[in-house]
C-alpha cells in the first residue's frame, strides 16, 4: 500500500517537478547553458572582457539588439564564464547600472560608489554631495593603474537613457577613464536603439571605441521549432527517466503536428524573439496537470488564443447594450464623416434616430442615462477627447474620437452574448 | 585660528619709529629700524623692528604669511613703506605633492624657513599685521609642549624641493649689529649637544638671506640662454647627463662630479657621499694609502689627516665623530685641488673662484686657528657647541658683511673646511695645534671666510637641491643616501600625540572623514602582452602615452613658448585652444606641461604650479572654483566662498610664490547665464600680481564669439590656436610612431585606415580604435588560415565595416515577417498620402491588406501595435507618445529607399 501511495505521489511530484523546471527555464530565472545563435558575438564579448580582466586593457562596447533578443542573457553567460576563469576570480569588480533605475547622474554615482565599496560608504549609505562624490570617484579611478588595480566592469543597461542625463557627465567620465591610463575599466552598454551613437555628444562619442555588438537573430523557422522543442524537453538528468522520456517524446510529436506548426509559424512571423515565445510556452505548460500529464495541442492553441487576443475586444465584451449602441453610433459617425471627431450630441442624435426607426428591443433611455453611459466609455478610454486642454466647452459638445478599429467593433458584436438582432443589423448597415 | 580675523578687520596705521638709520641716495631710500603699528581701538601700539618675526596679510585670513623682517625703508616721498623680509612658509603653503617629503605629520604651529630665489621678498609695509614669536627648535628635539598657541616653531628649511635642517644662524637678524638675537633662541642653541656633522653640513648650505644678487642673476641668465638656445634638446641632453651620472656608483660619481665641466661642482653632494659610512672608509683608506689617479690629492691631504687623527683620538667621547670629520676635510680639500687641476676652460664664472690657488683656503684656516686659542678656553670649560660659536662670530663680523661683494665667492672651498675646523676645535680641543705651525702670516682676516660663505652657500644650496632631485628620481633603486637617512634620523621620534597633530589640517574641518579614494588592487598582476598583435594592441590603445606627439610640433612649440614666456616673466595670460575631438589638444598641453616641469626641475625656468580642471568632470560650472581652490591649497569650500578666496589670492598684492598654470578643458561647459565663472577665469590673469596662466580648450573655433558676452571674450584675448583635424598622412604617422617599428600591419592597411578616418572625422582616437579592432579580427582569422600574421586589408575592411556601416539594413533584414510587412505598409501609406507621416490606424489598414495579399492571417490591433512598438524601440520608426493608441503618428527613421532595398534583397 505504501508503495502505491508513493507511486501516486511521485506522479504528482513528477508533473510538478517538470513544471517547475520548465517554468524556471521560461521565466528567465536560469541562464541557458549556451546562448542560441549568438556564438560569434559570445566569443567576441568574452574575449574583450577577458582582456580587460587579465591584461588590464580598458575597453568600451555597446551591445545593440531589439527587445528580447538576448542582450542581458548574452552578457550573463559571458560574465558567468569569465568569472569561472581562475585568473579573473576576485580580480574584477562589477558595477551594474540600469538607466531605468539610475535616472540621473547623481543617483548613478551613488550607486557606483556603493557597489565599489569605496571609502565614503558606510553600510549602504553614501556620504557627500553630488560634486564630492564625482570628485571622489574620479580621484579613485585616477589613482589606479593598468597593472596593479582591479579592473572595473561597468554594465549600463538601457544605455540610451544615460545619454539623456545632463551633459552626459557620467558617460563622458567613464569613457574618458576607458581611454586614459587609469584604472582599467570596461564600459558595457546594453541598448535596443540602433541610433544610440547619434545620442552621444561629440566629445563623448569620440571617447567611445565604436565597438558595437549587434544581436539580430536570423534564425529560420526550422531552428525556431528546434528551440521550442529544446525549451520544452526535460533534461536527461531528470529524476525519473521514464517520465522524462515520455514527456520528451510527446513534445517531439507535438511539434510535428500541423496545427501546432501553424501556431508557431504565426508567432514566428509576429516576432522572432524568444521572450514572446517563452510567454506562449509558459501558458501552455501551466495547463499541464496530474490528470493530463503531457503537453497537448489544445494547450498550445489556448495559449496562443490568450496571447494574441485583442485587448480592446475583451473590454467590449463587458459593455452594456446601451454602451454598445453608442459605440455603433460612433462607428457610423466615423464612417459618415471620414474619421472626423464628434461630440456627445451627435452620438445621441444618431442613437435617437436608431431608436425611433427600428428599435424593438431597446428602451428609450433618458438623455442623462445616455450621458452616463458615454462617460463610462470615456473612462474606459474607448473614446477620447481630441483636445484635453480645452475645458470651457460643455461636456456634450466636447469633441471626441473613437479609439476602436472598424474590425474590432464588428468582431465584438459577433461575439457579444445575446446581442439583439436589430442592433447587429444596425451595425452592419451601411448608414445609420 | 580665527583670532587673526579680528585684527584684519580693524584699520591700522603705520608710523616709523625714530630716525632713519641709513640712507641710500641712489635709490632714494631711507632705512629705518622699527615701525609702529597702531590699531584703532587699542591704546598701545605694536612695534616691529628689524630681526623680529612678523605676520603679513595674505590671501588666507586664518593663516597670514609669516616672515622675518630684514629691512625697512621708505621711498623718497616717505609715504610708501616697504619691508624686505625673509619668508617662512606654513605647511599648507607647501605644494601638496611635496608635503610627504617631510616624512612625518607637521606640528600645528610648525613653519619652515623658506628658501627660494624666485620669491619676491619685498612687501608693502602696510600689509604687516604685527609681530609674532617664532621659536627655533633644533632638528633632533621635539616640539616644546604647553606653550602658547601664538608661538610658531621653526625646525626645518624648505627650499621648494625638500625639507632640510635649518641652521639657527639663518634665523639671526642679518645686518643689525645692535639688535641682539632674540633671547629665546640663545639658550637653546647653547643647549645644543654636539651637532652632527650632517646638521652642520646642511646648515652651511642654506644662507639665502644674504645671498648676493649677482650670482643669482648670473645663474638664471645662464639657464635662460642655455634654454632658449635649443630648448628641448638642451633639456634632454642635460637630463641624459644626469641620468648617466646617477647610474654610476658613488665613487665613479664623485669623480664625475668633480671632473665634469658643469657649472656646479657638487661639492655638497660629494660631502654627502662621503658621509656615508662605507664609502667614507674605503675612501679614506684609498686616499691615505694609495694615491689613485690624482696624486695631488693624496699628497696634500695626508699630513692633514694624520694630524687630525692623532689629535682627535685621545678624546674618546667624540671618537665616533672623528672619521666623519676627517672625511669632510678631505673631501673639501679634494674639491679645491681638483679644481686646480682641472685642465678644461671654465664654462661659468661661478667656477672661476675655484681655480684660485689653494692659498685662500689656507688663509682662512690660519685665521681660524689663530683665533681659536682664546675661544678654546671657554669652550674647554663650557664645551660650547660650534653653532653657538658660529653665531657669535657672525655678530662680530657683521658690520663688514654689509660691504661684502660678489667678489668673495671665489674662495669657495675654504668656507666648508674652515667651519669644520672650527668644529674640530671644539671637539678635539687640540686641532688648533695642527695649524699652529703655519698660520703666521695673515691671521687677522678671519672675517673673510664668513664673508664668502654667503655666495658659496647659495651655490651649494643649488647643487644640493639639484642633487636631491636626482635622488628622488631613482630612489629605491639605489641605496639610500646617508644625507637622507641622517636627516630623518636626526629628528627625534614624534612625541607629540597624534590627536594633537590631527588638527594640524585645520583647513578641512568640514569633512568629517578623510576617506582615501582608491580602487582595491588586484591579487594577481595583469598579464603582459604575449605576441606581436597583443603588443601592437597595447601600444595602439589610446591610453598608452607615446614618447612624443608626432604631427603637433608646431602647436607644441607655440603653446610651449606661450607658457614658458609667461612663467619666466612672472606674468599672466590666457590662451584659447580649439579643435574637434580627438585632435590631440589635451595631450599636447599635457606634453607641454611635462616638458616645462622637467625644465623647472632642472632650474632652467622658475617653478610653477599646474592645475587642471575639466568642465565635464564637474557637476556645475561653479564647482570650478571649488576644484581650483582645492588643487591649489587643499582647502574645501563652498563655491561662493571658494570664489572669494581665489579672488583674494589672485587679486591681492601679496607676494606670490609661484606662477600657476591652469588648464581648463571643455570650456563651453563652464557657461552660465551671467558667465561669471568664465569672466573670473579670464579676469584673474590680467591682475598685476596674479601670475596666472590660463589655457582653455574647447571644440568650436568661434566659441568666444558665439557664447561669450563682450567683456568675457575681450578678456580671453586673441591668443588662439586651432587644432586642425589630422590628415591621412598625419594619422598614418601617428600609428607608425606608436607601433614604433613593430611589424604588425601591412602598409596598405594602415593607409586605408588613415584615409578613411581622415575623410570622416580626422579623429585620432577613432583611427587607433579601428586599428585595435583590426588586430583582433586578424588574431581570430589567423587561427583558421595561416596568413602572413600581419593585419591586412581584409581585416581592416572588416573593422571599418563594423564601425562605420549602418546597422539599419541588417536590422530590417533580420526583422520578423510581420515587422517587415509593417514597414512596407508604412511606405505604402506614405505613398498614398504623399506625406512622410501617418497615423497607426492608417498604416494598420494597409498592413491588414498586405497580410491578405501575402496570405497571412491578419493580426489584431494589439499585435499590430506590438509590432509597431518593437520597430519604434529600435528606432527604425519614430513614434510619438505611446498613449495615442490608434492615432499614434508614425515616421520612418530610415530612408524609404533603404527599407525597400533591404526588403527586396530578402
Amino acid at each position: 500500500m505504501s508503495k502505491r501511495r508513493s507511486a501516486a505521489l511521485t506522479e504528482a511530484q513528477r508533473v510538478s517537478l517538470a513544471q517547475t523546471l520548465l517554468r524556471e527555464r521560461l521565466c528567465h530565472q536560469k541562464l541557458p547553458d549556451r546562448p542560441v545563435g549568438l556564438d560569434s558575438q559570445y566569443k567576441h564579448l568574452l574575449e574583450l572582457l577577458r582582456r580587460t580582466a587579465v591584461h588590464g586593457e580598458s575597453n568600451s562596447v555597446l551591445i545593440v539588439g531589439p527587445r528580447g533578443s538576448g542582450k542581458t542573457m548574452l552578457l550573463g553567460c559571458v560574465l558567468r564564464e569569465l568569472m569561472s576563469l581562475k585568473e579573473v576570480q576576485k580580480n574584477v569588480l562589477l558595477v551594474e547600472l540600469n538607466g531605468l533605475l539610475q535616472t540621473d547622474d547623481k543617483i548613478a554615482l551613488k550607486e557606483i560608489t556603493r557597489q565599489l565599496h569605496l571609502e565614503n560608504v558606510v553600510g549602504d549609505k553614501v556620504f557627500g554631495s553630488f560634486a564630492e562624490n564625482l570628485a571622489f570617484l574620479l580621484e579613485a579611478l585616477k589613482k589606479g593603474d593598468k597593472s596593479s588595480s582591479r579592473p572595473v566592469l561597468f554594465v549600463l543597461d538601457e544605455f540610451d537613457l544615460f545619454a539623456h542625463h545632463k551633459n552626459q557627465t557620467l558617460l563622458y567620465n567613464l569613457l574618458d577613464v576607458s581611454q586614459s591610463a587609469q584604472t582599467p575599466v570596461a564600459v558595457l552598454g546594453l541598448t535596443c536603439r540602433l541610433d544610440v551613437l547619434e545620442l552621444l555628444e561629440k566629445r563623448v562619442k569620440s571617447r567611445f571605441s565604436h565597438r558595437q555588438i549587434h544581436l539580430f537573430s536570423s534564425i529560420s523557422f526550422a531552428q525556431y521549432v528546434d528551440v521550442v522543442r529544446a525549451q520544452l524537453s526535460l533534461p536527461p538528468d531528470f529524476p525519473d527517466p521514464k517520465f522524462s522520456e515520455e514527456w520528451n517524446h510527446s513534445v517531439t510529436k507535438l511539434c510535428e503536428e500541423k496545427s501546432v506548426e501553424e501556431i508557431l509559424k504565426r508567432h514566428f512571423n509576429a516576432s522572432k524573439d524568444f521572450r514572446s515565445l517563452h510567454s506562449l510556452l509558459f501558458l501552455a505548460v501551466s495547463r499541464v496537470s496530474v490528470s493530463r500529464s503531457t503537453l497537448c495541442e489544445a494547450d498550445l492553441l489556448e495559449a496562443s488564443r490568450l496571447i494574441s487576443a485583442d485587448s480592446k475586444a475583451n473590454v467590449l465584451h463587458g459593455l452594456s447594450i446601451l454602451e454598445l449602441c453608442l459605440i455603433i453610433a460612433m462607428k457610423h459617425l466615423n464612417d459618415t464623416y471620414d474619421g472626423e471627431p464628434f461630440n456627445f450630441q451627435m452620438v445621441h442624435n444618431e442613437f435617437k434616430k436608431f431608436i425611433q426607426r427600428k428599435s424593438h428591443s431597446i428602451h428609450k433611455f433618458e438623455k442623462p442615462v445616455v450621458m452616463k453611459a458615454f462617460e463610462h466609455l470615456l473612462q474606459l478610454e474607448l473614446v477620447r477627447p481630441v483636445d484635453s486642454g480645452v475645458c470651457k466647452v460643455q461636456r456634450e459638445y466636447q469633441l471626441m474620437r473613437l479609439m476602436l478599429e472598424h474590425g474590432q467593433v464588428m468582431e465584438a458584436l459577433q461575439r457579444y452574448p445575446q446581442c439583439p438582432t436589430d442592433v447587429k443589423q444596425w451595425a452592419l448597415s451601411a448608414f445609420g | 585660528m580665527s583670532r587673526y580675523i579680528t585684527r584684519l578687520r580693524m584699520r591700522r596705521s603705520y608710523k616709523w619709529n625714530g630716525k632713519p638709520i641709513g640712507e641710500d641716495r641712489k635709490l632714494k631710500r631711507q632705512y629705518y629700524e622699527s615701525m609702529s603699528i597702531s590699531v584703532e581701538g587699542k591704546t598701545e601700539d605694536a612695534t616691529v623692528s628689524l630681526g623680529q618675526c612678523i605676520l603679513i596679510e595674505g590671501d588666507d585670513d586664518d593663516n597670514p604669511f609669516v616672515a622675518q623682517l630684514c629691512k625697512l625703508y621708505s621711498d623718497d616721498s616717505g609715504k610708501k613703506k616697504t619691508a624686505v623680509v625673509q619668508w617662512f612658509v606654513r605647511m599648507c603653503e607647501v605644494p601638496q605633492n611635496k608635503r610627504k617629503l617631510l616624512g612625518r605629520d607637521p606640528h600645528p604651529q610648525e613653519i619652515f624657513f623658506y628658501q627660494d630665489h624666485s620669491c619676491d621678498n619685498e612687501v608693502d609695509g602696510e600689509t604687516i599685521l604685527g609681530a609674532v614669536q617664532i621659536e627655533y627648535v633644533p632638528a633632533e628635539d621635539s616640539f616644546p609642549e604647553g606653550k602658547s598657541k601664538d608661538i610658531l616653531f621653526v625646525k626645518l628649511l624648505w627650499d621648494t624641493k625638500s625639507f632640510r635642517v635649518l641652521d639657527p644662524e639663518l634665523m639671526q637678524p642679518p645686518q643689525s649689529p645692535k639688535s641682539p638675537p632674540p633671547p629665546s633662541r640663545g639658550p637653546q642653541t647653547r643647549a645644543l649637544p654636539t651637532p652632527e656633522p650632517s646638521v652642520m653640513k646642511r646648515a652651511m648650505s642654506g644662507t639665502l638671506t644674504r645671498s648676493s644678487m649677482s650670482t643669482d642673476k648670473l645663474n638664471s641668465g645662464e639657464a635662460e640662454s642655455l634654454h632658449s638656445a635649443s630648448k628641448l634638446s638642451a633639456a634632454k641632453a642635460l637630463s641624459a647627463k644626469r641620468r648617466s651620472r646617477a647610474s654610476s656608483g658613488p665613487h665613479v660619481r664623485k669623480k664625475l662630479d668633480l671632473c665634469s665641466p658643469t657649472k656646479n661642482m657638487s661639492r655638497d653632494d660629494v660631502l654627502g657621499e662621503i658621509l656615508d659610512e662605507h664609502t667614507e672608509k674605503t675612501l679614506t683608506s684609498k686616499l691615505n694609502l694609495s694615491p689613485t689617479g690624482r696624486i695631488s690629492i693624496s699628497i696634500r691631504l695626508t699630513p692633514l689627516n694624520l694630524n687630525e687623527e692623532e689629535r682627535v683620538s685621545p678624546l674618546s667621547s667624540h671618537s665616533p665623530e672623528k672619521p666623519k670629520l676627517t672625511a669632510h676635510e678631505k673631501n673639501d680639500a679634494t674639491s679645491v685641488f681638483l679644481g686646480d687641476d682641472d685642465p678644461e676652460p671654465l664654462v661659468s664664472t661661478s667656477r672661476t673662484p675655484r681655480k684660485r690657488e689653494a692659498t685662500p683656503r689656507r688663509e682662512g684656516l690660519r685665521g681660524l686657528k689663530a683665533r681659536t686659542p682664546s675661544r678654546r678656553k671657554d669652550s674647554a670649560a663650557l664645551r660650547e657647541p660650534a653653532l653657538a660659536a658660529l653665531a657669535e662670530e657672525e655678530h662680530e663680523d657683521s658690520p663688514i658683511q654689509t660691504a661684502a661683494t660678489p667678489r668673495s665667492k671665489r674662495k669657495s672651498a675654504q668656507l666648508v673646511s674652515s667651519r669644520i675646523r672650527k668644529q674640530l676645535n671644539v671637539l678635539g680641543n687640540k686641532v688648533d695645534l695642527l695649524s699652529d705651525g703655519e698660520d703666521d702670516d695673515d691671521c687677522f682676516i678671519p672675517t673673510k671666510t664668513d664673508l664668502q660663505s654667503s655666495s658659496d652657500e647659495e651655490e651649494e644650496a643649488k647643487i644640493d637641491s639639484e642633487d636631491e632631485l636626482i635622488v628622488k628620481k631613482r630612489r629605491g633603486s639605489r641605496t639610500p643616501r646617508s644625507i637622507e637617512k641622517s636627516r630623518f634620523s636626526a629628528r627625534t621620534p614624534r612625541k607629540t600625540p597624534i590627536k594633537k597633530t590631527a588638527p594640524a589640517t585645520p583647513r578641512t574641518p568640514r569633512t568629517p572623514r578623510h576617506a582615501t579614494p582608491s580602487i582595491p588592487s588586484r591579487s594577481a598582476p595583469a598579464r603582459k602582452p604575449g605576441n606581436v598583435l597583443e603588443e601592437a594592441r597595447t601600444r595602439l590603445h589610446v591610453s598608452s602615452i607615446p614618447e612624443s606627439l608626432p604631427c603637433r610640433e608646431q602647436e607644441f612649440q607655440d603653446i610651449y613658448n606661450f607658457v614658458e614666456s609667461k612663467v619666466i616673466d612672472g606674468t599672466g595670460g590666457c590662451m584659447y585652444i580649439s579643435g574637434v575631438p580627438g585632435t590631440g589638444k589635451t595631450a599636447t598641453v599635457h606634453e607641454v606641461i611635462r616638458s616645462l616641469q622637467q625644465s623647472a626641475e632642472q632650474d632652467e625656468i622658475p617653478h610653477f604650479h599646474f592645475i587642471e580642471i575639466n568642465g565635464m568632470k564637474m557637476t556645475d560650472p561653479h564647482q570650478a572654483y571649488v576644484q581650483i581652490l582645492q588643487k591649489l591649497t587643499d582647502q574645501k569650500a563652498t563655491p561662493d566662498h571658494a570664489a572669494a578666496l581665489l579672488e583674494k589670492r589672485f587679486g591681492a598684492p601679496a607676494p606670490k610664490k609661484e606662477t600657476t598654470v591652469l588648464l581648463v578643458d571643455e570650456l563651453d561647459l563652464l557657461w552660465t547665464r551671467k558667465q561669471n565663472v568664465m569672466y573670473n577665469l579670464f579676469d584673474w590673469p590680467t591682475r598685476r600680481n596674479a601670475r596666472l596662466v590660463v589655457l582653455t580648450i574647447a571644440n568650436t573655433m568661434d566659441l568666444p564669439e558665439r557664447i561669450m558676452i563682450n567683456r568675457v571674450a575681450s578678456r580671453l584675448g586673441l591668443t588662439r590656436m586651432s587644432f586642425q583635424p589630422y590628415t591621412f598622412k598625419q594619422l598614418q604617422q601617428i600609428i607608425t610612431s606608436r607601433l614604433n617599428r613593430l611589424k604588425a600591419f601591412e602598409e596598405d592597411a594602415l593607409q586605408l585606415v588613415s584615409r578613411k578616418v581622415a575623410a570622416l572625422s580626422g579623429d585620432a582616437r577613432r583611427c587607433l580604435d579601428i586599428c585595435r579592432r583590426a588586430t583582433e579580427i586578424c588574431e581570430h582569422s589567423g587561427s583558421q588560415k595561416n596568413g602572413s600574421g600581419l593585419v591586412g586589408m581584409s581585416h581592416v575592411m572588416e573593422a571599418l565595416d563594423e564601425m562605420f556601416s549602418s546597422s539599419y539594413i541588417a536590422a530590417i533584414r533580420c526583422a520578423s515577417v510581420q515587422e517587415q510587412l509593417f514597414l512596407r505598409a508604412v511606405i505604402a501609406e506614405f505613398r498614398r498620402l504623399g506625406l512622410e507621416e501617418a497615423t497607426f490606424q492608417q498604416v494598420f489598414v494597409q498592413h491588414q491588406a498586405l497580410c491578405r495579399v501575402e496570405g497571412l492571417q491578419p493580426v489584431s490591433v494589439s499585435e499590430g501595435l506590438a509590432v509597431c512598438q518593437r520597430l519604434g524601440s529600435c528606432r527604425l520608426l519614430l513614434l510619438e507618445g505611446s498613449r495615442l493608441d490608434l492615432f499614434l503618428r508614425i515616421r520612418l527613421n530610415v530612408s524609404q529607399d533603404d527599407v525597400l532595398y533591404a526588403l527586396k534583397a530578402d
